[in-house]
């Protein structure tokens, strides 16, 4: 376990000094949000329908951002080969990966709620905490797959590009549910309610956590 | 390997000529149920075949072995044709039927979900470089993709609720006409993806040979 921090810390001590996933993430969230804002016109019913979605196609968008630089930065210093010689198993490496990156989007997406709420001139009343519990739900259901696919995307001959295109079609049902649970913790309703989108979100949580780990050896390469 | 033309030959005439001339007309919807005989027959083979993708490519990364990435390979390639075939015949049948082309209901949204995650397979074969990487990572994104379907379908019964079930009249009181042909079609359709496998796998494997003896030239 020791190691896998190792690993989490080395990324945040990376990212620490540049700052170059955070400010790209930030930025393009904030963007998306902004866009947004232009293409509807919001009245007072449209903006509790629309806002959840909105909330998590930014978060989705930068996430994959973030995803495929967390990947890339490893294969430009060439650090993939030292990932490779330390003597742990793989499972751990992708671990390790997967706390980093989800440790970034979590920052990105913290961040993005009071600007959220200060643009749409949203009222969170209660739900602020079990907001930031859906988010985590979420998040950590796409960033698994994330890090599984960005070390797969990377190998090949389109690079980065390929990470939406592997991640986007897989990662519907937690976005979907995420968004459906967000809706029902942000109109202050208790999260039972969408007990369905719970379930969703968390088998797939579960399921997809210990597929991608059993997976990732297969994948990291050089 | 004649004996399995002459059984398609004999398994599509019969799917054809079951499905417009033996059934009898379906009261409520007309002659376009007919339609209906071939759309099932289509997703039976494109299901079969990505059953058979997960299967392979589970066996591919526990054995390495070139087999299971040629017959992942193939499956996926058919599926994805069968599975654009089904989503063709389904319009058609929706347009008169329901009024509409499309509607984003549970299974017509995993069934599009499901679409897109085998072109992607192919996407990953295509880009992935050196045939090994190829195989691997197909097989990864395979394994990932046959996962995924069933809890895209609970998430997609999410966004709409419950739905009326698709195909609403066949519970009660199909009549056996109508039994015989979705039968002889499926058996039929099954047949025919046979054929298309053994030849799909046999080009792949004419290929493997072909840089073998390209090798054997050099060396």
């Amino acid at each position: 376990m020791k190691r896998v921090w190792a690993i989490v810390w080395k990324d945040i001590m990376t990212e620490l000094r540049t700052k170059e996933l955070f400010s790209s993430m930030f930025t393009l969230a904030l963007l998306i949000i902004v866009i947004f804002n232009f293409a509807f016109d919001f009245s007072s019913e449209l903006i509790p329908v629309a806002a959840p979605a909105i909330l998590w196609v930014a978060f989705t968008f930068a996430g994959v951002l973030g995803l495929s630089r967390s990947f890339a930065l490893e294969k430009e210093g060439n650090s993939i080969l030292g990932l490779l010689l330390s003597p742990m198993d793989r499972s751990l490496i992708f671990l390790g990966k997967m706390i980093s990156n989800a440790v970034f989007v979590f920052v990105v997406e913290l961040i993005m709620i009071p600007l959220f709420v200060l643009f749409f001139n949203y009222d969170l009343g209660n739900g602020f905490f079990p907001l930031l519990f859906v988010i985590f739900l979420g998040t950590f259901g796409f960033v698994s797959v994330g890090t599984l696919f960005s070390a797969m995307a990377l190998s090949t001959k389109l690079r980065e590009v390929l990470l939406p295109i592997l991640m986007l079609p897989v990662i519907i049902p937690v976005i979907v549910s995420s968004i459906k649970l967000t809706a029902a913790v942000l109109s202050g309703n208790p999260i039972s309610q969408a007990g369905a989108a719970l379930q969703v979100v968390v088998s797939f949580d579960i399921i997809f956590f210990v597929v991608c780990a059993v997976v990732f050896e297969y994948v990291l390469d050089e | 390997m004649k004996l399995l033309l002459g059984l398609v030959f004999v398994g599509i005439v019969g799917s054809i000529y079951t499905a417009f001339i033996y059934a009898p007309t379906e009261a409520v919807m007309g002659p376009i149920q007919r339609i209906f005989y071939f759309h099932m027959g289509t997703v039976w083979v494109a299901t079969l075949s990505f059953t058979i993708v997960f299967i392979s490519s589970i066996q591919y990364l526990r054995t390495e072995s070139r087999f299971w990435d040629i017959l992942a390979l193939s499956s996926a390639e058919i599926g994805v044709l069968f599975i654009t075939l089904t989503v063709v015949t389904g319009s058609i049948w929706a347009k008169p039927v329901w009024g509409t082309w499309w509607t984003w209901e549970p299974q017509l949204t995993t069934t599009f979900i499901l679409w897109i995650l085998y072109i992607v397979y192919l996407v990953v074969r295509s880009s992935a470089g050196s045939d090994t990487k190829k195989a691997r990572y197909a097989a990864v994104f395979g394994i990932i993709a046959f996962l995924d379907l069933p809890i895209v379908y609970a998430s997609a019964r999410l966004m709409r609720g419950i739905s009326p079930v698709v195909f609403g009249g066949k519970g009660g009181g199909i009549a056996p006409e109508m039994m015989v042909a979705l039968l002889v079609n499926l058996v039929g359709f099954t047949l025919l993806f046979i054929l298309l496998l053994r030849e799909r796998m046999g080009i792949e494997k004419m290929r493997d040979e072909i840089s073998r003896i390209k090798l054997e030239e050099v060396a």
